[in-house]
């Protein structure tokens, strides 16, 4: 097993966003979370890799405990890529200085070494021509590519994205989820909240819906589109299709 | 009135000149480590870091709310009861930076924090530690948005940096007194004295506006701003 996260738990003031999630993730598979906004999405992902702090339960990568307080948590985030709904990539460094960026201050990699590896990466999601450019200089779908690059690069052993597609023009979603789906195929490990539906379906091992702070259903896509077993999941996939449409 | 400049006051003004932009220079560059540090204290020092926090903040709110004069004078006559004696340059100099240090402080923290959230965030996720997304991605954005009231600063600093006068450094302002006391010329030498800050205040302006157009970031409107 790959991610194992066991009872998470998180509160902000009186709104308690996480009411104790469990679930686990093999390697090589590819999850897609979905639910209504609120629901702790996003909050359960940052907590996977504690930009959020969770308030009780226990998370492991392989066999490490991360949750714990001994762990050395920069190196654990170096081996779980995280894709943000809006990119961050940062502002003043070329496409090539963001990938370079961990490779170097993280990775201890020389220069050369970081170099020939980041290129490697902006090759992967087809950006390699728009090295020297700034992220101001690039269209949405751009630099969420570059920030998929960014986290390739770092070798990590799963990626978490956020709602990755969410800030993006519609017609700048197709080049963004092609290159998620060539990582599944690639044999990623993923972990994906998103609202496109036509994605989940395809790409995905198994859907995890969720409401409320809790997983109410989850289950490979067929059986969750098809048969779901909770009212709830019915209706809220009926709600997404009708917004998003079924298919891509 | 004869308003005939003379020449034989070159020299003298001259080496005021090199004083005040000396004075003016040391202390705002050794405030901005300074006054970086401060900032980035009064950010982000939370949990162990939380007394320095404190400490930072004192010190900027002591400097900002005592008058730069007091200061100098403090420092200059009143450290010596103390058994600390330095000479009236260094005593000038060390106000102007303890000062500047603190009003820099300030500059940098609003630069800091308008750097948006996720810089860090991303930073963090790299596997960066704090401290090193600080240094490689926070205050690289945050210099370049700093340069404006940066450079406010520094005009302040060009003129601030004629009270040291009152101790006896001869800057500018220190060599204008002496020549007007002793030719009573005082209405010549001041407004040349005028002339001779508003050359070093554009000088410096110039300066700051290529610096600011060099480190701009392509593709954006204003630096550092997404």
């Amino acid at each position: 097993m790959l991610l194992r996260v066991e009872d998470l738990h998180k509160r902000y003031g009186k709104d308690e966003v996480l009411k104790g999630v469990s679930f686990s993730l093999e390697k090589g598979e590819t999850k897609v979370i979905i639910g209504p906004s609120g629901t702790g999405k996003s909050t359960l992902l940052r907590c996977i890799n504690r930009l959020t702090e969770p308030d009780r339960g226990k998370i492991w990568l392989e066999d490490v405990e991360i949750t714990s307080p001994r762990v050395n948590i920069h190196r654990i985030r170096a081996q779980i890529g995280f894709v943000f709904q809006d990119f961050n990539l940062f502002t003043h460094l070329t496409a090539l200085d963001n990938v370079r960026l961990g490779l170097m201050r993280v990775k201890g990699l020389s220069k050369q070494e970081a170099t020939a590896r980041a290129m490697q990466e902006l090759a992967r999601v087809g950006l390699a021509d728009k090295a020297k450019a700034y992220p101001a200089e690039l269209s949405g779908g751009q630099q969420q590519r570059v920030s998929i690059a960014r986290a390739l690069a770092m070798d990590p052993k799963l990626i978490l994205f956020d709602e990755p597609t969410s800030a993006l023009d519609p017609e700048l979603i197709g080049e963004v989820l092609a290159v998620m789906e060539d990582l599944a195929k690639s044999g990623m490990t993923m972990l994906v909240v998103t609202h496109e539906m036509g994605f989940a379906r395809t790409v995905a091992d198994e859907i995890i819906f969720m409401e409320k702070g809790v997983i109410v259903e989850q289950g490979p896509p067929e059986q969750l589109f098809r048969n779901p077993k909770h009212p709830r999941t019915a209706e809220f996939l009926r709600r997404i299709t009708d917004l998003y449409g079924g298919e891509r | 009135m004869n308003l005939a400049f003379s020449w034989d006051w070159l020299p003298r003004l001259s080496q005021g000149l090199l004083l005040t932009l000396e004075l003016t220079a040391i202390s705002m560059a050794l405030g901005a480590v300074f006054g970086v540090l401060l900032a980035v204290l009064r950010v982000y020092g939370r949990g162990p870091l939380y007394p320095l926090y404190l400490l930072a903040s004192a010190y900027v709110h002591f400097f900002r709310g005592t008058p730069l004069l007091v200061q100098v004078m403090a420092i200059y006559y009143g450290l010596p009861t103390l058994g600390i004696r330095f000479t009236p340059f260094i005593s000038g100099l060390l106000a102007l930076t303890l000062n500047t240090a603190a009003y820099q402080a300030e500059y940098f923290r609003g630069a800091i924090q308008s750097v948006r959230a996720g810089q860090m965030q991303a930073a963090l996720a790299l596997g960066l530690t704090r401290l090193q997304a600080i240094r490689y991605v926070i205050l690289p954005q945050a210099l370049r948005l700093v340069i404006p009231p940066w450079s406010n600063e520094l005009i302040y600093m060009v003129k601030g940096s004629a009270v040291v006068y009152l101790i006896g450094v001869l800057e500018l302002m220190g060599q204008a007194k002496n020549i007007a006391a002793r030719t009573f010329r005082h209405f010549e030498v001041y407004v040349v004295v005028a002339m001779f800050y508003l050359a070093l205040i554009l000088v410096f302006t110039l300066i700051l506006r290529w610096v600011e157009k060099r480190t701009r970031i392509p593709g954006l409107g204003v630096p550092g701003r997404a």
